[in-house]
């Protein structure tokens, strides 16, 4: 874990603005990821919608700050904010449903969310996207966006690692196991499932603030259904089962996008072969993969 | 507000109709691959779009064949099914016992996987096709023209609709789709083979996606992203009619092809944010869709 950590920190002193570019995006995109997670892997709830969470964040904290001249502090805990009040929203509705019917339903949400986003010219741009969100004036370089961007994440993976190892999330993962029984011994699942939700959402939204930051720029495309398909790839690729194996997936999957991006256009037809085989030889994901081999090595011994 | 010309809200109502029949054709597919199979397919836009760029292909290598379209809308459907079975016999059919995200996410890397390749193959220039001499024109209704070609799509679709009723509920194979879809251990208790059964029902699925994207060549630009745009549409329709029925379907299309065609008249910025409030408030209300069963899991 700690050199993991030192390498991290220490990306910025290669002087490289590639990695500290892809650092950055890798950071944010492991803190989407396992927000999502929180549902698929902890709970066991398929969210096909998480991308209205992650752009409400990004749009609110842009807006804010652009529009209502909002210090970036309190733009960025406000998108958080949204992010989670939408989630309570959008999950109150959801949580009556189970599997394919509530994927199907985070679906619609997102997929609202998103036109609405789309169409409301005036206030988002629309398809033009919203353009020019500056750094905040002591985060103006790329490398210190960076080291917040880590600080950031960090603290948020932080309260979720804490979370799913409190007695709340040992809950989370007996109603993954098995929701019916979950519901015999006294407790109202639906609700957790609501509380884990929000949890999410807000998460997922904060990844969405320090996106828009870090791009400067933000397009109704953050919200469309693919971009939900994508994370929950970035999931399955870790794997679900493990805490930090979204952090591996988003990695991996970006790492690999920008690489293979500069020598193809074709790199949805390898993301799919690598989720086809992935699916259907690693389900575990590559956490899960690692894991196994280690088991079989001990167990040789 | 001054009263619309009613025989412009008649033509207007006709184009929704119009896609309304489009929609039926690729979501009634939808629907039974999930109705039988329990498995939402993704991949079902993408097979709509292969059909849409072979039929392209076909008519455009073919011209000299007398009736090239109605060949190419046979051979293009056709084509697309055989993919279809394809896919089933060699990967869906591993998945089954797996989670429904394993299976989700396989359809969409089914989505990139055919997306790609239809660029490495077509490119992405847009391309139309043009429509079979026989129906080129337009009749005059009250005043307003509306092309011929659409009025046979319209009439199509019931037809196609009152034929898989016929197949679904007054024939053997029908029996058993519908057996498999309510419980398929009894049904391979009873010395059915089920697994035939299901490529049956992914041919068949696949086929009406094929059908769906060879008959919406002439009428709309077959580009890269029709397949992603199509998809969501058609979950729609599903999820409104109740997925797995199949007047639910027919009942889903017709709502949202007129949705589209009145919305963008009467809230030309609110109609797509309606469509999408629609299909979560049946969710929320119906789960089951308007036509659906309420089903115990």
């Amino acid at each position: 874990m700690i050199p993991i950590v030192l390498i991290i920190l220490l990306v910025p002193l290669s002087g490289s603005r590639f990695y500290v570019f892809l650092g950055t995006d890798i950071l944010i995109f492991a803190l989407f990821a396992v927000s999502l997670n929180l549902l698929l892997g902890y709970t066991g709830m398929v969210s096909f919608g998480q991308a209205a969470y992650f752009g409400i964040g990004a749009y609110t904290c842009a807006l804010l700050m652009k529009k209502a001249s909002v210090v970036f502090p309190v733009a960025f805990v406000a998108a958080g904010v949204f992010g989670a009040a939408a989630a309570l929203i959008i999950g109150f509705f959801c949580v009556r449903l189970t599997k394919i019917y509530f994927a199907m339903l985070t679906l619609a949400f997102s997929q609202i969310v998103w036109a609405i986003v789309f169409k409301w010219n005036s206030l988002t741009g629309g398809d033009t996207g919203f353009i020019g969100i500056p750094f905040p004036q002591y985060l103006d370089s790329k490398v210190r966006f960076y080291y917040f961007t880590f600080a950031a994440v960090a603290f948020s993976l932080f309260i979720m690692r804490k979370i799913v190892n409190s007695p709340f999330g040992r809950i989370l993962t007996t109603i993954r196991e098995n929701p019916e029984r979950t519901e015999f011994i006294g407790i109202n699942v639906k609700l957790f499932q609501l509380v884990a939700f929000m949890i999410s959402g807000f998460f997922s939204a904060i990844a969405g603030a320090l996106f828009g930051i870090f791009n400067h720029s933000i397009f109704p495309d953050l919200l469309f259904w693919p971009a939900s398909a994508e994370v929950l790839i970035m999931t399955i690729l870790g794997g679900m089962y493990s805490f930090f194996g979204p952090v591996v997936g988003a990695a991996v999957l970006l790492y690999l996008r920008l690489q293979v991006t500069s020598y193809t256009q074709y790199w949805p037809l390898i993301l799919g072969t690598i989720l086809a085989v992935l699916l259907f030889f690693f389900p575990g994901g590559i956490m899960g993969f690692l894991q196994a081999q280690l088991a079989l090595l001990r167990g040789n011994r | 507000m001054s009263l619309p010309d009613p025989s412009f809200l008649l033509i207007q109502s006709l184009n929704g109709l119009t896609y309304a029949m489009f929609l039926f054709l690729i979501a009634s597919g939808l629907s039974l691959i999930f109705g039988v199979l329990r498995i939402l397919n993704f991949a079902h836009g993408s097979l709509y779009m292969v059909g849409a760029y072979v039929t392209h292909h076909f008519v455009s290598h073919f011209v000299d064949i007398p009736g090239q379209f109605w060949w190419a809308v046979i051979f293009a459907s056709v084509i697309v099914a055989v993919i279809g079975v394809i896919i089933e016999r060699f990967f869906l059919r591993h998945l089954y016992v797996r989670e429904e995200i394993d299976q989700l996410l396989f359809t969409y890397a089914l989505v990139l996987i055919i997306g790609d390749f239809a660029r490495i193959i077509w490119g992405t220039d847009q391309f139309s096709v043009s429509r079979p001499a026989v129906l080129k024109g337009a009749v005059e209704i009250m005043g307003q023209y509306f092309p011929k070609y659409n009025i046979v799509i319209i009439l199509l679709g019931p037809c196609i609709a009152f034929l898989f009723w016929f197949i679904l509920l007054h024939t053997r194979w029908g029996r058993m789709i519908r057996a498999a879809a309510l419980d398929r251990e009894v049904l391979s208790a009873l010395g059915v083979n089920v697994s035939r059964l299901f490529t049956v029902v992914f041919f068949i699925g696949a086929w009406l996606a094929g059908l769906g994207g060879a008959l919406v060549s002439p009428v709309s630009a077959i580009v890269p992203g029709m397949d992603v745009e199509v998809i969501v549409n058609a979950f729609i329709v599903v999820v409104i009619g109740g997925l797995g029925s199949f007047w639910g379907t027919l009942l889903g299309a017709l709502i949202v092809g007129e949705v589209y065609a009145f919305g963008i008249l009467v809230f030309p910025r609110l109609s797509l944010v309606f469509i999408y409030v629609l299909m979560a408030l049946v969710l929320i209300l119906r789960p089951w869709g308007l036509f659906g069963r309420a089903l115990q899991r």
